[in-house]
């Protein structure tokens, strides 16, 4: 058998990785280099994505390289970077002065339960660029230079904040126990941000956000193709349940657009919430629309930059208004969510020409989505369950034992906590929660979060990941629990491998595809096997009511 | 957003309360106001020395209630030899015979409130 | 090594006052133009740096959010720690400056029997910084017993609360003790905690050491230097009815006291201790969750490239007439037209 390599998680032992080390360095952190060994940093952005999308410096060049190809006056353009952000962002001039260093955040932060560095703890991380604010912007800084927390801006502190601001999943766990709300997420993308101004990306966002600008969607699926998907799937729905689903795509004057992130589309076990969605909204009658250029849901602007935010979801309104739609439905995605709710009105609306969304089926109005016109899947099927719209068989969901993870962004930047919950209880009968300060507001991150989430980096997504697969572990022994629920699609990609990981035997799942396992559909088969074709466990006898 | 408004409101009130003892005082036209103390007509020497009374004579006349009350001494020699009876109301008061114009002037004005009239009596007072 | 520096510092600060005093006799400036300077750097200071802050704008709504949305009627929201009302928000602001809402959250991690992670509560600091600072209020608020004339109630009320137990003569004040294990203990936590020591700075240990020697002249000229606090109530109110006068006779460690507090509010505009306006304005804390039902403006929204539904179209649309998409512009009907990728 050949040797594991750095980006397998066979490379890792467990007993290693449950035993950081939480001392400190001897040196300070000023003089304690980055060890960019492989598995903990992730691959540049490629020089033909950054030329589509007309960022700056496009060039091959390696983490490991001694030069990384910088412009000649790199320094001069972040610091204007940071003059132009602390014109334009009130929360970081506040960010960068009232830290008071009291380390309440220190052990909130998953990459430092699972590494230890003390660069991972958020107010370290935060020094890493408050560090040169100091020296350029404060008189004390100027003059008195490291004993106040001051340095130089070189190359290496440029290496320094590419490391460290990629180790961060913005997932604002410690912002809910900062005493001054200070959020490590901003931080993180004020980083990201000016070290975009010198073209350093990572691949594993910037191919994605190229793709998604030119395709619609993250995974570069072109119109056709997504048409060829969704017809397979319904294809499979139709093998699993009898059931044989509309595909409307790009309809106009449908009553409501839906998006999903693109990850639904392609890997398992997106996709079977994929076809959850579907099923759904054919049995219940939804008049709606899939859109090939608004494909995306997910916006890999977030983990890029505010700009580029902006461009991508700027589809979603121009899309509804091109295809005269009442409102917007949203699919299960965690860092979306965030997007939709704290972004997009304000960047991209007012969304003026749609209505306040109002579920045809039960006339429920979404007063809270009365600007943004935007619901969550999980608001508008819990309201569909409260009703009595669905013709649910929990039973069917028997053979599963299910927690659920709240996702960063749902929990920290929205609060969508009980809808989620109230749709589990109502089609599982075997619900469990985590333990609870895992859940809920302090939840935590899957550890490949913020474009984290490829297997180059997998040293720090198994470091990152193991407070929640603890977690879970510790339900899977305690009620023999063997699935995980989550509403975000790349929890759906990179549970599986903190999962498989940490607790071997569970395995993951999306909301929908729960809903619509237990759902009784009209003119169903017998519903033998699940929307994964494979045979359902405990299959109640005779309990059909077609 | 800027919220403008609510950030001057906000240092307004801040200052506000900062400043509070220079308006406070000037309002209440009592600046210049100093304790103006009734020393005793027919006598000029103390126990101690002005300086020393002045900032220790909270502790002398502790230690004269622990003396008497608590020993059973009565006799306090001072710094100059000269015996008194450690007495608030026989030696203290002999001379400063006028509560009000002479101990509640600077304890009014600095904010003390000693609790030797918890059990002695204003001989002028109420 | 950060420690030892403040230290020096502090002390350095001790030993200027106390020669500048004692062997330079310069009274009026210890005494009136350092305070001067002091509060004007203070106020001034404060102002511009708060107004420094209001410049820039809050172009988005970022609240973190502790607890359930407003959603559906019949879910219950989480109104303080999620609040979606300017009333919540100023409820969760109100938890948040008063009782620290956020570090009360706080949890200690560690991995127990090897393969445990586990998050217990830990109110250490929480007690510590709530002992600090409200122990620092009193102190600041009985203090107006030498800057205020009359007296307000509340200084004269305060003090009796505060000293009711009535030890000592003077009578010893109970949040002297608490201000000063407080500040111990924050100043020993920073110490001996591998993880905040490895963080902390000049910036974190020199206003610690400040603070105690703020307090320890503070207790000796209560308790054991005692000198004419007369003669400093009128110093103090000759400086704040702009008619300064030294009084002759003030212990020489009264100017010692008065010259750290000066340094103290020189020092806060430009140092950490601005957390105390910060905490009013932070963007994560002090807006509500209701990004989805009331547009939240952004000054600087700038355009951005889009790649507009036409253009995509252009893109894909030979694709999607083959597929039997719909498309907006029919394509032209000439064959053999070179394939777009």
């Amino acid at each position: 058998m050949a040797e594991a390599k750095p980006d397998q998680m066979d490379y890792y032992q467990q007993e290693d990785l449950l035993k950081p080390d939480y001392h400190p360095p001897k040196t300070g952190w000023m003089d304690t280099p980055v060890d960019f060994r492989p598995g903990s940093w992730i691959y540049p952005g490629k020089p033909k994505h950054l030329e589509y999308l007309g960022l700056p410096n496009p060039r091959e060049w390696a983490v490991t390289d001694e030069d990384w190809k910088l412009p000649e006056n790199w320094k001069e353009i972040l610091l204007d970077g940071i003059q132009e952000r602390l014109d334009k962002y009130r929360t970081f001039k506040i960010f960068m002065d009232v830290c008071v260093r009291c380390g309440a955040c220190a052990d909130k932060c998953h990459f430092f339960i699972g590494g230890g560095d003390p660069k991972n703890m958020p107010v370290l991380r935060a020094e890493l660029l408050r560090s040169i604010y100091r020296k350029e912007y404060t008189l004390a800084g100027k003059l008195l230079g490291k004993m106040v927390g001051a340095r130089e801006l070189t190359i290496d502190v440029v290496k320094e904040w590419f490391y460290y601001f990629y180790q961060c999943t913005e997932c604002r766990r410690c912002s809910v126990f900062c005493p001054y709300g200070i959020d490590t997420a901003e931080i993180t993308m004020m980083g990201r941000e000016l070290l975009g101004l010198l073209g350093i990306y990572v691949n594993w966002s910037i191919e994605p956000v190229a793709n998604c600008f030119r395709t619609g969607n993250h995974l570069g699926i072109q119109p056709h193709g997504l048409k060829d998907t969704l017809e397979f799937f319904a294809e499979d729905i139709e093998e699993a349940t009898g059931v044989k689903v509309k595909i409307p795509i790009n309809k106009k004057g449908a009553e409501v657009l839906f998006v999903t992130p693109s990850g639904d589309f392609l890997a398992d076990p997106g996709t079977y919430t994929c076809m959850g969605y579907m099923t759904l909204f054919n049995e219940i009658g939804l008049d709606y629309t899939w859109s090939t250029y608004a494909s995306e849901g997910g916006n890999f602007g977030l983990f890029t930059s505010a700009d580029v935010i902006k461009s991508l979801n700027a589809k979603i309104y121009a899309e509804a208004k091109r295809l005269g739609v009442k409102w917007i439905l949203g699919g299960e995605c965690g860092h979306m969510w965030r997007v939709l709710n704290q972004y997009m009105d304000t960047m991209n609306g007012p969304a003026d020409f749609l209505e306040v969304p109002k579920s045809p089926i039960t006339g429920t109005v979404f007063e809270s989505a009365k600007s943004t016109k935007m619901v969550h899947i999980s608001e508008f099927t819990a309201d569909l369950i409260k009703h009595g719209k669905l013709k649910l068989d929990p039973s069917r969901n028997d053979h599963i034992r299910v927690t659920y993870h709240d996702s960063c962004n749902p929990a920290r930047a929205m609060g969508l906590l009980e809808e989620p919950r109230y749709i589990l209880n109502s089609v599982c009968n075997n619900f469990f929660e985590m333990p609870e300060n895992t859940i809920r507001e302090q939840t935590f991150c899957c550890g490949g979060g913020a474009g984290l989430g490829t297997d180059e980096n997998m040293e720090m997504r198994l470091r990152g990941g193991l407070p929640r697969g603890n977690a879970v572990r510790y339900v899977q022994k305690k009620y023999e629990v063997n699935q995980l629920a989550c509403v975000c699609a790349i929890d759906r990609a990179t549970l599986i491998t903190v999962c498989d990981y940490w607790a071997p035997g569970v395995t993951v799942t999306g909301i929908t595809e729960l809903v619509v396992n237990a759902m009784v559909l009209e003119g169903e088969n017998d519903r033998s096997i699940n929307l994964r074709l494979e045979p359902v466990g405990e299959q109640k006898e005779g309990s059909d009511d077609a | 957003m800027h919220d403008a408004g609510k950030v001057i409101i906000g240092l307004a009130i801040f200052v506000l309360l900062i400043t509070f003892p220079i308006w406070f005082t000037l309002a209440s036209g009592k600046a210049g106001h100093r304790p103006e103390l009734e020393l005793p007509k027919n006598e000029t020497q103390c126990v101690e020395s002005k300086e020393y009374m002045k900032a220790w004579h909270m502790d002398l006349l502790n230690d004269w209630r622990d003396a008497a009350v608590r020993d059973g001494k009565r006799m306090y020699v001072a710094e100059d030899g000269k015996k008194y009876v450690m007495s608030l109301s026989l030696t203290c008061l002999k001379c400063h015979t006028n509560k009000a114009k002479f101990c509640d002037e600077c304890h009014n004005y600095v904010g003390v409130v000693p609790y030797c009239w918890d059990c002695h009596v204003d001989p002028k007072g109420d | 090594m950060n420690a030892v520096l403040s230290l020096v510092a502090v002390l350095a600060l001790v030993g200027l006052a106390v020669l500048g005093v004692e062997a330079g006799g310069l009274y009026s400036l210890f005494g009136v133009i350092v305070p001067y300077i002091a509060i004007v750097l203070f106020l001034g200071g404060l102002i511009f740096r708060v107004l420094g802050w209001a410049k820039s704008p809050v172009p988005f709504r970022i609240p973190t959010t502790c607890g359930q949305q407003k959603s559906l009627p019949w879910i219950k929201s989480s109104k303080y720690d999620n609040p979606h009302t300017g009333f919540g928000v100023l409820v969760r602001m109100a938890l948040e400056i008063l009782f620290f809402r956020s570090l009360f959250r706080n949890t200690k991690t560690q991995i127990a029997e090897g393969d445990k992670v586990t998050y217990g509560p830990t109110k250490w600091l929480w007690m510590g910084a709530i002992a600090f600072h409200y122990s620092f209020l009193v102190i600041f608020i009985r203090h107006l017993r030498f800057f205020t004339e009359p007296i307000p109630f509340f200084v004269d009320l305060l003090q009796t609360v505060d000293g009711f137990m009535q030890v000592g003569v003077p009578v010893f004040y109970m949040t002297s003790l608490i201000f000063f294990g407080a500040l111990g203990y924050l100043l020993l936590r920073r110490l001996a905690i591998p993880q905040v020591r490895y963080i902390s700075l000049v910036n974190d240990y020199f206003p610690l050491f400040l603070l105690l020697g703020i307090a320890t002249t503070g207790i000796l000229l209560r308790h054991f230097v005692k000198t004419d606090v007369v003669g400093i109530k009128e110093l103090t109110l000759g400086l704040l009815s702009f008619q300064p006068a030294i009084t002759e006779g003030i212990h020489w460690l009264f100017y010692v006291h008065l010259f750290l507090v000066c340094t103290l509010l020189a020092y806060f505009p430009f140092s950490k201790l601005m957390h105390l306006i910060g905490v009013f304005m932070s963007p994560t804390r002090n807006l509500a969750n209701n990004s989805r039902m009331v547009r939240h403006i952004n000054p600087w929204n700038a355009p951005v490239k889009v790649h507009t539904y036409e253009e995509y179209e252009d893109d894909f649309r030979d694709k999607m007439v083959a597929a039997g998409l719909p498309v907006d512009k029919q394509p032209e009907p000439k064959p053999a037209q070179a394939e777009k990728e």
